[in-house]
């Protein structure tokens, strides 16, 4: 039970992909200037990790390991196409916002990453388990991201109005450079400062 | 090992193609008739928000049986009723030599190539008279062919709204056409001028509003020189007599276009 836990968790905050691993940053970049396209990328990304830990482990004792890579990439391709054609059924004009990225979940690192360095190795629940995790763990920064993306960006969460724009008749001056993808690199900075000065451990030592 | 054998390489590769193949096309195939009905939604939206008849949080589909489809025959300008509207797919049409023409080349400015022979329109009326015309037309900007609604007042000349609905110009810059205020300014300009000569045009830069042909010209895009080209040459196309002309000409004449 431990393990689960520590498995689960562990990318959160101590291993975090995004923070720590430095995996998946274009994607952070690019979907984070609302909540709603963050909900429906994170839900996409822990399906798609989890699913393709599960799949990968499940058949890892039969994978011939001169094709592992491209198998791998099989998998996590058609749990991708499912995910887009799913988006594109229920969730039309979120698919819409997602566009390209949806499909660029394929060659989105944390997934083939942990597909490789997990779950290739250990059993299915626990790969289950780990791309759970990992998922969440990008999902996190991404959520924080996004939260100050939209709220000082365009003064809204999940299209909410909370400070009202000046546009829209209220006061607050909303921050364009906000909604650029930069910002997305100095808020991602900010938390990795944050974290590694709560988690020493975290800091690369200096040559 | 044992797993390696080329043999088993290629079964396990030919198992696994099979059974990712599977889920993919079931996944495909259950879910399009959802995606379909998702698409025509958003075609009606944006039909609806050319012609300023869009209200959040009401059923598209009430607010869209106000407004009536009707096909034209552009070479006429006349309604062709033998043709079942809501069946009726222009892009398809374009690629049927039977339906559709070659634009010879001098008069090709949209770069559009092969234009259909008939075009549906959207016309809203109310007490009988007509309130609104809403053209589909497109053309090409920099990189894409983009595609718009262009919503006309019933004197088929003052524009009340105008989107772009699907276009792959650069984001920021021609991908600027979508963007709500330059979409706004076109409300109340006019395409012809008194003599009915098509006069709409768009600049490069910002408009002179002091000059009197400032009704007739709008802003250009700024960065996107050759989006806000191509947007200026797809009016001109389908405004012109090659395109909706004759069937504007034939609605101002009528003053109603009762067909």
């Amino acid at each position: 039970m431990a393990k689960i836990t520590k498995v689960l968790f562990d990318p959160i905050f101590k291993e975090n992909p995004i923070a720590l691993q430095i995996l998946g940053i274009c994607s952070a970049l690019a979907v984070t200037s609302k909540m709603d396209t963050v909900i429906a990328m994170t839900l996409a990304l822990i399906f798609v990790t989890s699913m393709s830990n599960l799949s990968v482990s499940l058949i890892r004792n039969y994978i011939p390991t001169n094709i592992r890579i491209i198998v791998q990439m099989t998998i996590i391709a058609s749990l991708v196409i499912i995910v887009d054609q799913v988006l594109k059924a229920y969730a039309f004009s979120i698919s819409k916002q997602l566009s390209v990225y949806v499909g660029l979940i394929i060659t989105n690192c944390i997934v083939m990453g942990r597909a490789e360095a997990y779950a290739m190795k250990n059993g299915p629940w626990m790969s289950f388990v780990d791309g759970l995790g990992n998922a969440l763990g990008y999902g996190l920064i991404l959520f924080i991201v996004g939260f100050f993306r939209e709220l000082f960006g365009s003064g809204k969460l999940l299209g909410f109005n909370i400070l009202t724009p000046i546009t829209e008749g209220g006061w607050y001056p909303t921050n364009g450079l906000l909604l650029l993808p930069p910002s997305a690199f100095f808020l991602i900075g900010f938390i990795i400062w944050v974290l590694r000065t709560w988690k020493k451990d975290q800091i690369e030592e200096e040559n | 090992m044992a797993k390696d054998t080329i043999t088993k390489t290629l079964t396990v590769a030919a198992l696994l193609c099979i059974v990712c193949s599977v889920l993919v096309s079931t996944a495909a195939v259950k879910l399009k008739p959802l995606q379909e009905r998702n698409k025509a939604l958003s075609t009606k939206k944006n039909i609806l928000q050319a012609a300023g008849l869009m209200e959040e949080g009401k059923d598209i589909d009430q607010l869209f049986s106000k407004i009536q489809l009707k096909i034209v025959d552009l070479a006429s300008g006349e309604f062709d009723d033998n043709i079942n509207a809501e069946k009726y797919n222009q892009r398809v049409a374009v690629k049927d030599p039977a339906r559709s023409i070659q634009i010879p080349g001098d008069q090709d400015v949209a770069k559009i190539k092969r234009r259909a022979l008939k075009a549906p329109v959207f016309l809203v009326r109310e007490g009988g008279k007509l309130q609104t015309i809403i053209l589909p037309i497109h053309g090409k900007g920099l990189w894409s062919t983009m595609y718009a609604f262009l919503a006309l007042e019933g004197d088929a000349n003052t524009v009340k709204g105008y989107t772009f609905y699907d276009h792959g110009e650069t984001p920021g810059l021609g991908g600027e056409v979508d963007n709500t205020l330059w979409k706004q300014q076109w409300v109340g300009k006019k395409i012809f001028d008194k003599d009915w000569n098509l006069a709409v045009e768009i600049l490069k830069g910002k408009v002179n509003r002091q000059k009197p042909e400032a009704i007739h010209q709008a802003d250009g895009l700024s960065g996107a020189t050759l989006t806000t080209v191509g947007v200026n040459n797809l009016m001109h196309y389908w405004l012109s007599e090659n395109g909706f002309g004759k069937f504007l000409a034939r609605i101002r004449n009528q003053g109603g276009g009762n067909g």
